[in-house]
């Protein structure tokens, strides 16, 4: 019984790791191109929850998860433009500022324009509820959620590995100047995983909305996580955050199973652990640029 | 990673600080000190803790000040306990500031204390509600406005045991971990054991737990008959947002939830009985003047924490001009004779001499029914006051015996 119950929380670990990557894999991304930490990660992720509110006003549940990530990878657009790219080639602690101060100028925004106090959110009453297979309980809407993040994940895979646009990302991470050398600008390709990366990060922001609190400081808790995450997978590495994520969520379901006072710790156990034996991380690569 | 929180969680405070809302005033101002979280879990209480106060400084600066002099309050945000206790410390060193009032949180409000204590000036905690303040940390210049741990455990309780969820029932308790929420868990499980029910599983949530999957899992492997929380500021929200995903079929009930919390739950999500210590259908004309101007200014109700902090300020302000002084003894000297309070409910309310804290009416909410709302503030169904009209005050609070405050 023991034995089910345990297995019970590792198959709800996996399901929150697919929540994390969601956040993860975009900042990963343009940590891997663009050589900058966005730290900024965050606030898109709350800016699209909170877009996506909006929205549902008018249009219902379903228009906002969609319409609210186009909206913030737009933004996406801008915050390359303007902020990002001024930092690829400097110190990597000027961007780590910079990002850093975006993120606090966008939680105030979001303060002001919202209000401190947390808004109420909900999903439509028809993906409420649990599904239950063999023993084992799910919600229905993290299945969703889950399928949601599997179509996302085989896209990005494909996009990177079977057309040129991902041939040009990914020989970018790598030797950014035999790129510029065979006469390709990386620019659009930067701006492009820019938007795709907030874009993901606002998706997940309209996904969550309905089931964790939709408050200012709601970047700020996600990046945190996010950030674990990427650091335990590895620059560079899809393959890599998507195990990341699937760890740090059974961890930490498997610790709350037997300690949950210890629950929001383990992660960062983990993080050192890995850290320890494997200092770039689980399927890091080498690359040059960083070392 | 703790550091890059570290450094998060300071820069918002200084962002916060770059806000003030009053002006450093002149000397023959009444300057106080007003600390309370502005940002993190409790951060939303905050910021109605700070909207309710404007109105009342606003009203008596207005209405002639205290004593003649104009009010000054200086609204920081405490951060931490750490924090909370150096910023009291320069607001009465640097500052100026006659007293200090404020807290949300329980932890902060007791290094706070520690400071008053030190300092031997008045702390109004308005906003805490552990009782180890009112009980084994209680000191001789702290005065306690809201209502403790035992009230809410006390006033929902009773509500529990007229819906038959206690006796004989199997409960499952999730705490929050840290002051507040073990003081809340201690009153509770004594409260279920008194009363024939049994406490089957108590789970420590950290305060900055979003996903509560992994406990929704336990609380149906433990197959309980009522979940009770144990949690703090927005967790509730969060909570019961998953609990409605998870769809698990046990009653929930809690001994701590906010109104601003409920508001953010979203329709359908939140069900059971809770405990506040003010709500805004109170029907006084005191309550319904301070909602008219609370909507006019802010276009929202006011929630339990702006209402404590509009009451409080008006009661130092009253101390103040009946004692014609800002000093600490005479305004201890004041309140431990005991004299009732307006609180803008339909019962006034006075401080205990021995123990300092407040004697006054709470009340018990659940949630209307889907498609009753009128507007997304109108989720909420009040009940009457406890103690009833005809019960003394003191009937929900802890005891001389049971209550080991010394001075």
């Amino acid at each position: 019984m023991q034995l089910l119950f345990l297995l019970e929380q590792v198959l709800n670990g996996l399901v929150l790791g697919g929540y994390y990557l969601l956040i993860a894999l975009g900042l990963s991304l343009i940590f891997s191109v663009g050589g900058v930490v966005n730290l900024a990660h965050g606030a898109f992720y709350a800016l699209g929850a909170y877009l996506s509110l909006e929205i549902a006003r008018f249009l219902g549940f379903a228009p906002a998860v969609v319409l609210s990530p186009i909206a913030v990878a737009l933004l996406g657009i801008l915050f390359e433009r303007f902020i990002l790219r001024r930092f690829y080639t400097a110190d990597p602690i000027l961007s780590l500022l910079v990002t850093f101060g975006v993120a606090l100028v966008a939680e105030q925004a979001i303060r002001m324009a919202w209000g401190a106090a947390p808004l109420p959110a909900t999903m439509p009453q028809a993906l409420k509820g649990n599904v239950m297979a063999g023993d084992f309980l799910f919600s229905r809407y993290r299945l969703l959620l889950l399928a949601i993040v599997a179509v996302i994940l085989a896209g990005i895979w494909l996009l990177l590995n079977k057309t040129s646009f991902g041939r040009v990302v990914r020989a970018g991470i790598q030797r950014p100047d035999m790129v510029a050398a065979l006469g390709i600008r990386l620019q659009p390709y930067m701006t492009a995983i820019v938007m795709l990366g907030v874009g993901m990060a606002a998706l997940g922001g309209a996904l969550f909305a309905p089931i964790v609190i939709v408050h200012p400081a709601m970047g700020a808790e996600i990046i945190t996580v996010a950030f674990v995450v990427v650091v335990i997978g590895g620059l560079g590495s899809f393959w890599g955050v998507v195990l990341a994520a699937l760890l740090v969520g059974v961890v930490r379901g498997i610790t709350i199973h037997f300690a949950p006072a210890a629950g929001e710790a383990s992660i960062y156990v983990l993080m050192f652990l890995v850290l320890m034996f494997r200092p770039r991380g689980l399927l890091g690569e080498r690359i040059e640029k960083f070392e | 990673m703790t550091t890059r929180r570290t450094v998060l969680k300071a820069s918002a405070a200084a962002a916060a600080l770059g806000f003030p809302f009053v002006s450093r005033g002149q000397s023959d101002r009444i300057r106080i000190g007003h600390l309370t979280p502005l940002t993190g879990f409790l951060g939303a209480l905050g910021e109605y803790a700070v909207q309710g106060l404007k109105i009342a400084v606003d009203e008596i600066n207005k209405g002639g000040g205290v004593m003649g002099r104009q009010l000054d309050v200086m609204s920081e945000d405490s951060v931490n306990p750490a924090t909370a206790a150096t910023k009291a410390q320069r607001m009465l060193d640097q500052d100026r500031v006659a007293l200090l009032m404020g807290e949300i949180n329980s932890a902060s409000a007791k290094t706070i204390m520690q400071v008053a204590a030190r300092e031997k000036r008045l702390f109004l905690q308005v906003g805490a509600r552990s009782d180890v303040l009112r009980g084994a940390d209680c000191n001789r210049y702290t005065f306690h406005v809201d209502i403790p741990v035992t009230v809410m455990v006390n006033a929902e309780g009773q509500a529990l045991l007229r819906d038959g969820l206690v006796k004989g029932k199997k409960i499952f308790c999730l705490t929050s971990d840290y002051l507040f929420g073990h003081d809340l868990a201690k009153a509770a499980k004594a409260f279920i054991t008194a009363n024939g029910g049994s406490v089957i599983g108590d789970e420590l949530t950290a305060t900055d737990v979003t996903d509560f999957s992994p406990y929704l899992l336990k609380i149906r492997q433990a197959k309980p008959d009522m979940v009770a929380t144990n949690l703090g500021g927005n967790q509730v929200t969060n909570f019961v947002k998953q609990y409605a995903e998870f769809g698990l079929p046990y009653a929930v009930a809690g001994f701590n939830l906010n109104t601003a919390d409920a508001w953010a739950a979203g329709e359908g999500n939140l069900g059971g009985v809770w405990p506040t210590v003010w709500h805004h259908e109170v029907d006084t004309p005191g309550s319904k003047a301070f909602v008219a101007e609370f909507r006019k200014r802010y276009g929202k109700p006011p929630e339990n924490h702006a209402w404590i902090e509009y009451v409080s300020l008006h009661i130092l302000a009253r101390a103040m001009n009946e004692t014609r002084s800002t000093d600490t003894d005479k305004l201890i000297g004041f309140f431990e004779k005991q004299p009732e309070f307006d609180l803008l409910k339909p019962r006034k309310g006075y401080f205990r001499s021995w123990d300092h804290q407040l004697m006054q009416e709470a009340y018990t909410f659940t949630v209307k029914p889907r498609g009753q709302a009128k507007d997304k503030w109108d989720t909420l169904q009040f009940g009457p006051a406890v103690p009833a009209a005809n019960q003394p005050l003191e009937l929900l609070a802890t005891s001389k015996a049971q209550n080991t405050c010394k001075m």
